[in-house]
C-alpha cells in the first residue's frame, strides 16, 4: 500500500535535488496538460521524458507539470527552460519525440525546431 | 460521454469558474442499494433559484459565448440513463453540492474512467485551489485524500513535481481499487 510515509521519502530526495539544482541550475522541462491533455497523451509524454533523463544519468533536470496554457490543439505542449532561463516550447509533442528532444536539446543544446510552435503556427498559416 | 471521470472533470471545471477556493469530491458505493452516488461540493458563488432551475436545460448557460452548457445536462442524462438521477443544491454566495446516482448493475451505467488522473489535472492548473476527496464503500473502510495536507507536508517541494505526481495519481488509483474493486465491475481488485 502506498503510504504518506513514503511520501515523506519523496518529498525527502526531491528536496536535496532541487538543492543540487540550485548550485548547478539544471534544465526544466514543463509538460502541459490541458482538459483535452488526458485525451492528447500528455502523461507517456511526461514518462518518456523520465526515462530518457535517467538512460543518459541526466540527474540535475527536474520535470514538473504544468496547467492548461490554452492552446488545446497543439496539446501535449511540452516547455524546456534551460540554466539561463530561456524557454523553448515544443508542440505536439510524443514519446518519440520526447527522446529527440532530450538528446539534441538538452544534452547538446540543440533546439527541434521542427518541433517547436512557432513551426507549428508557421504551418498552419501556409494550409490557410 | 465515455466515462465518469470525464464528468467529473466538468462538474469540477464548473466549481473552477463559480471561483470555489475548495471542493470536496464524495464517491460512494452502497452494495445492497446497488447504487454508485457522486458528490460535488464547493464554495463558489452559487447560483440564484432561478439560474438553478434553468442549468438542467441545454439551452441554459451564464457565460455569453455562443456555446451552450452542457456540463449538467449531459452528466444527468448519464445517470438518468443507468436509473439513477441528478440534483443540485446551492446557494447564492455560499456554494453548491452537485449530486449524481447510479445503478451499479445497470448495463449503461458508464465506468468509473480514470478519477486520479482528474484529480492530479485539476490539482495541477490550479495550484491554489484545496481539493478534497473521499472515497467510500458499505462494506468497510474509507479512503480519504486532501492537496492542502499534502501541500503543507511537502513544503518547499511542488506538488507539480514528476514523482510527486506520480505519488498522488497512484495513491488515489489504489484508494479506488480498495474500495472499489470487486463492487464496480470495471474495476479489479
Ligand atoms: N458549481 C457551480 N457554481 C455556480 N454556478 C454553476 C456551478 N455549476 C454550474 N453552474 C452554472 O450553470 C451553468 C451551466 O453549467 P454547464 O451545464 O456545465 O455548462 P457550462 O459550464 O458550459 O456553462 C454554468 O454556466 C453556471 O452558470
Ligand atoms: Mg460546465
Amino acid at each position: 500500500m502506498k503510504s504518506i510515509i513514503e511520501l515523506e521519502e519523496i518529498r525527502k530526495k526531491t528536496f536535496e535535488r532541487i538543492g543540487m539544482r540550485k548550485n548547478k541550475t539544471g534544465t526544466r522541462v514543463l509538460v502541459g496538460m490541458a482538459t483535452c491533455g488526458i485525451a492528447a497523451g500528455a502523461r507517456p509524454v511526461m514518462d518518456a521524458f523520465v526515462k530518457e533523463l535517467k538512460k543518459r544519468s541526466i540527474s540535475d533536470a527536474t520535470v514538473a507539470m504544468m496547467g492548461c496554457i490554452g492552446a488545446c490543439r497543439l496539446e501535449p505542449i511540452v516547455e524546456i527552460i534551460d540554466p539561463h532561463g530561456s524557454r523553448v516550447t515544443y508542440v505536439k509533442m510524443t514519446p518519440e519525440k520526447a527522446a529527440r528532444v532530450v538528446a539534441e536539446h538538452i544534452v547538446n543544446g540543440r533546439v527541434c525546431l521542427d518541433y517547436t510552435m512557432g513551426e507549428a503556427e508557421r504551418a498552419e498559416k501556409a494550409e490557410g | 460521454m465515455r466515462d465518469l471521470s470525464l464528468h467529473l472533470m466538468d462538474i469540477l471545471q464548473n466549481s473552477i469558474a463559480a471561483k470555489a477556493s475548495k471542493i470536496s469530491v464524495f464517491i460512494y458505493t452502497d452494495t445492497v442499494q446497488d447504487e454508485l452516488r457522486i458528490v460535488v461540493e464547493d464554495n463558489g458563488m452559487g447560483m440564484e433559484p432561478e439560474q438553478l432551475d434553468l442549468v438542467a436545460d441545454p439551452f441554459a448557460t451564464s457565460r455569453s459565448s455562443r456555446e451552450v452548457g452542457l456540463g449538467i445536462p449531459l452528466f444527468k442524462a448519464s445517470a438518468e440513463r443507468a436509473s439513477g438521477c441528478l440534483t443540485i443544491e446551492s446557494m447564492k454566495g455560499k456554494g453548491t453540492i452537485v449530486t449524481a446516482t447510479f445503478k451499479i448493475s445497470h448495463i449503461d451505467r458508464l465506468p468509473l474512467g480514470n478519477v486520479a488522473e482528474t484529480m492530479v489535472h485539476v490539482i495541477l492548473s490550479n495550484p491554489q485551489l484545496e481539493v478534497e476527496l473521499t472515497l467510500h464503500d458499505s462494506r468497510d473502510g474509507s479512503f480519504h485524500f486532501s492537496s492542502a495536507y499534502i501541500n503543507e507536508m511537502l513544503g518547499e517541494v511542488s506538488i507539480s513535481d514528476y514523482e510527486i505526481i506520480t505519488w498522488i495519481r497512484d495513491y488515489i488509483d489504489e484508494g479506488i481499487k480498495s474500495n472499489f474493486g470487486g463492487v464496480l465491475n470495471e474495476i479489479d481488485y
